[in-house]
């Protein structure tokens, strides 16, 4: 590509005494188009966390604010010995890896009928994306109001036909309840990433195997699987940065109650109910230190994976 | 064992998993086919068990929803998602386009250094840096204001929409680029009858992307709007305060507030995974 630096876009701008174009001029033109996108994203995401950093060594509540002052890393040692919020990393961990983990396994298996040809496959496909596209508040109120209510709610209402017990979900396994409607809107989108790599597969290759006598589970384990390895990996990655992120749901399935508050709502919960600012951006410090722990193991799957596509351009 | 008998047993077998295929789309589809009849069912008829599925349809629930109980209504709250959706995926293209340019076609020293930056503003929890967005909005009285998620919205959504327009943009052969400018072409040329051609289905794709999570979005919305710059999302977890039945209320209410979301997820299903797994899938 550096080749295409002759071209004269870049050399329009001022040129030295001699005729030719300065260097620097020319890289600072090519690097023009990019500053203010990165200006912004420094500004909005990375001052905004610097902040946090510096608040976290405050004793600060917005309650009483003449009496903020610096602690050093007592807010730290309050919330790591705090067991509500260790209680909720713990909970993090779980709603993050159960509905990952599910929702990919469920979502490669749709993917694996999806790819087989069959009458309306298309509006099969239609109907699995649907859980998706309904707006996460919205279908956290419908599993909560409309599905797992214990007195009029579909479940039950089905479970009356056969004569089964009329369980109140929410109560008796709450964090179970979170987890399959996060399940329900997260596996169509595995599906589609899968169904994705279940295309891009040599077709070739299969037939190959096919015809020297291997069977359908050994075309699926030792070729599918293989080639659909980085298709789960990154599904998993995507589900994970967005899954550990999850507030909507917690909040309005279960408003964090019955142990199921995970980090993104117990920070909004010690500043916004209980204007505990130092206490809650310690926490939030954490929160990020684990994401990057898991961003730079994610971001190396993701290196990997792009950099067969930066070779194969 | 003869070749018709095997190719009968695949076609039944496959007839077979294309059943059970079906069927899984029937039951993930279910509660948003259950949402859409109980939005059309009164309140009496919404809350029963045995649920009442032939009762008849009424369209209570969505009057109820757009004020004619006398309420609010929701039309404030969604014409400021409207406008912190719009406005915000207008800006990130605005941003993202000449970024992308930067990344593919005339690529920067290190350029997969910064697109793997952007990548990883996006593995920042948005919670770590709530709190500070929130003290700054409150002391410079932007707190309320719709503008002041437009700009959030469009931190949150300027990652991916870099990335996806870096992959679609790279996709413009060099050669075909190359030639115009042979032929004398000036850049504004080359932009719009040789890049634009090529990258615009990748524009659409990455503006319908930007679209659904702004509109989506609860968490930033819900601590920093509270009555004038209110978004749909927080509309509707404001919606269920009062007592007694409320299931067709909620149903209609959320059929709406999703209607264009899943408009513009159906109308763009390959895309719109593309766009999601940031390129890497094609």
């Amino acid at each position: 590509m550096t080749a295409t630096t002759t071209a004269p876009v870049a050399a329009t701008p001022v040129r030295t005494a001699n005729g030719r174009p300065s260097a620097r001029l020319r890289a600072w033109a090519t690097r023009a188009p990019l500053l203010p996108a990165l200006i912004f994203m420094i500004a909005v995401t990375q001052l905004p966390f610097v902040a946090t950093l510096v608040i976290s060594f405050f004793d600060w509540n917005a309650l009483y604010p003449k009496a903020r002052h610096f602690t050093g890393l007592d807010n730290y040692q309050e919330v790591l010995t705090d067991a509500d919020l260790r209680h909720s990393v713990w909970t993090t961990v779980l709603l993050t890896v159960a509905v990952v983990l599910a929702s990919l396994v469920l979502g490669l298996l749709l993917a694996l009928l999806l790819d087989r040809r069959f009458r309306g496959r298309g509006v099969v496909r239609t109907l699995l994306i649907a859980p998706f596209l309904v707006v996460p508040v919205a279908a956290a109120l419908l599993w909560k109001h409309v599905l797992y209510n214990p007195e009029y709610g579909l479940f039950n209402g089905l479970l009356h036909y056969v004569g089964g017990p009329q369980p109140d979900w929410i109560s008796n396994t709450p964090l179970l309840a979170v987890e399959a409607s996060l399940v329900w809107q997260w596996t169509p989108f595995m599906m589609l990433i899968l169904l994705a790599g279940l295309q891009s597969r040599d077709q070739q290759q299969i037939e190959a195997a096919r015809v020297d006598g291997a069977s359908d589970w050994q075309i699926f384990r030792h070729l599918t699987l293989p080639h659909l390895r980085r298709y789960l990996e990154l599904g998993a990655l995507l589900g994970s940065i967005y899954i550990v992120q999850n507030f909507d749901a917690v909040f309005t399935i279960t408003s964090g109650g019955l142990g199921t508050a995970n980090l993104p709502y117990t920070v909004y919960q010690s500043f916004y109910q209980a204007h505990e600012n130092g206490l809650a951006s310690a926490a939030g410090v954490l929160v990020v230190i684990g994401s990057i722990v898991i961003a730079t193991f994610a971001l190396r799957v993701v290196s990997s994976l792009f950099r067969e596509e930066v070779s194969r351009a | 064992m003869s070749a018709t008998a095997v190719s009968a047993r695949g076609r039944r077998k496959g007839a077979g998993l294309g059943l059970v295929a079906w069927l899984a789309g029937i039951v993930f589809f279910l509660p948003i086919a259950w949402m859409a009849l109980t939005s059309f069912h009164s309140e009496e008829d919404a809350a029963t068990n045995p649920p009442s599925f032939a009762a008849s349809l009424t369209l209570d629930g969505y009057r109820e929803f757009f004020g004619a109980g006398g309420g609010a209504g929701p039309w404030p709250s969604l014409i400021n998602s409207a406008v912190a959706s719009i406005v915000s995926t207008l800006l990130v293209l605005l941003l993202a386009l000449p970024a992308a340019y930067a990344l593919s076609i005339r690529p920067v020293r290190k350029w997969t250094d910064v697109l793997f930056f952007f990548l990883s503003t996006k593995m920042l929890p948005a919670v770590a840096g709530l709190l500070p967005i929130y003290l700054f909005a409150k002391n410079t009285d932007m707190l309320d204001n719709i503008w002041l998620l437009v700009i959030l919205y469009t931190s949150m959504n300027l990652p991916i929409a870099v990335w996806m327009m870096q992959s679609f943009l790279a996709e413009v052969p060099v050669a075909v680029i190359e030639a115009a400018r042979v032929d004398g072409a000036r850049l504004p040329t080359v932009l719009a009858r040789v890049v634009a051609p090529i990258a615009l289905p990748g524009i659409a794709a990455t503006s319908l992307i930007c679209f659904i999570f702004s509109w989506n979005e609860l968490l930033f919305a819900r601590v920093l709007t509270g009555v004038v710059a209110e978004t749909a999302p927080v509309f509707l977890t404001g919606f269920i305060t009062s007592q007694g039945l409320f299931l067709a209320k909620v149903c209609a209410a959320s059929l709406v507030i999703s209607l264009p979301v899943l408009a513009a997820g159906f109308a763009a299903q390959d895309k719109l995974v593309q766009g999601l797994s940031l390129g890497a899938v094609k």
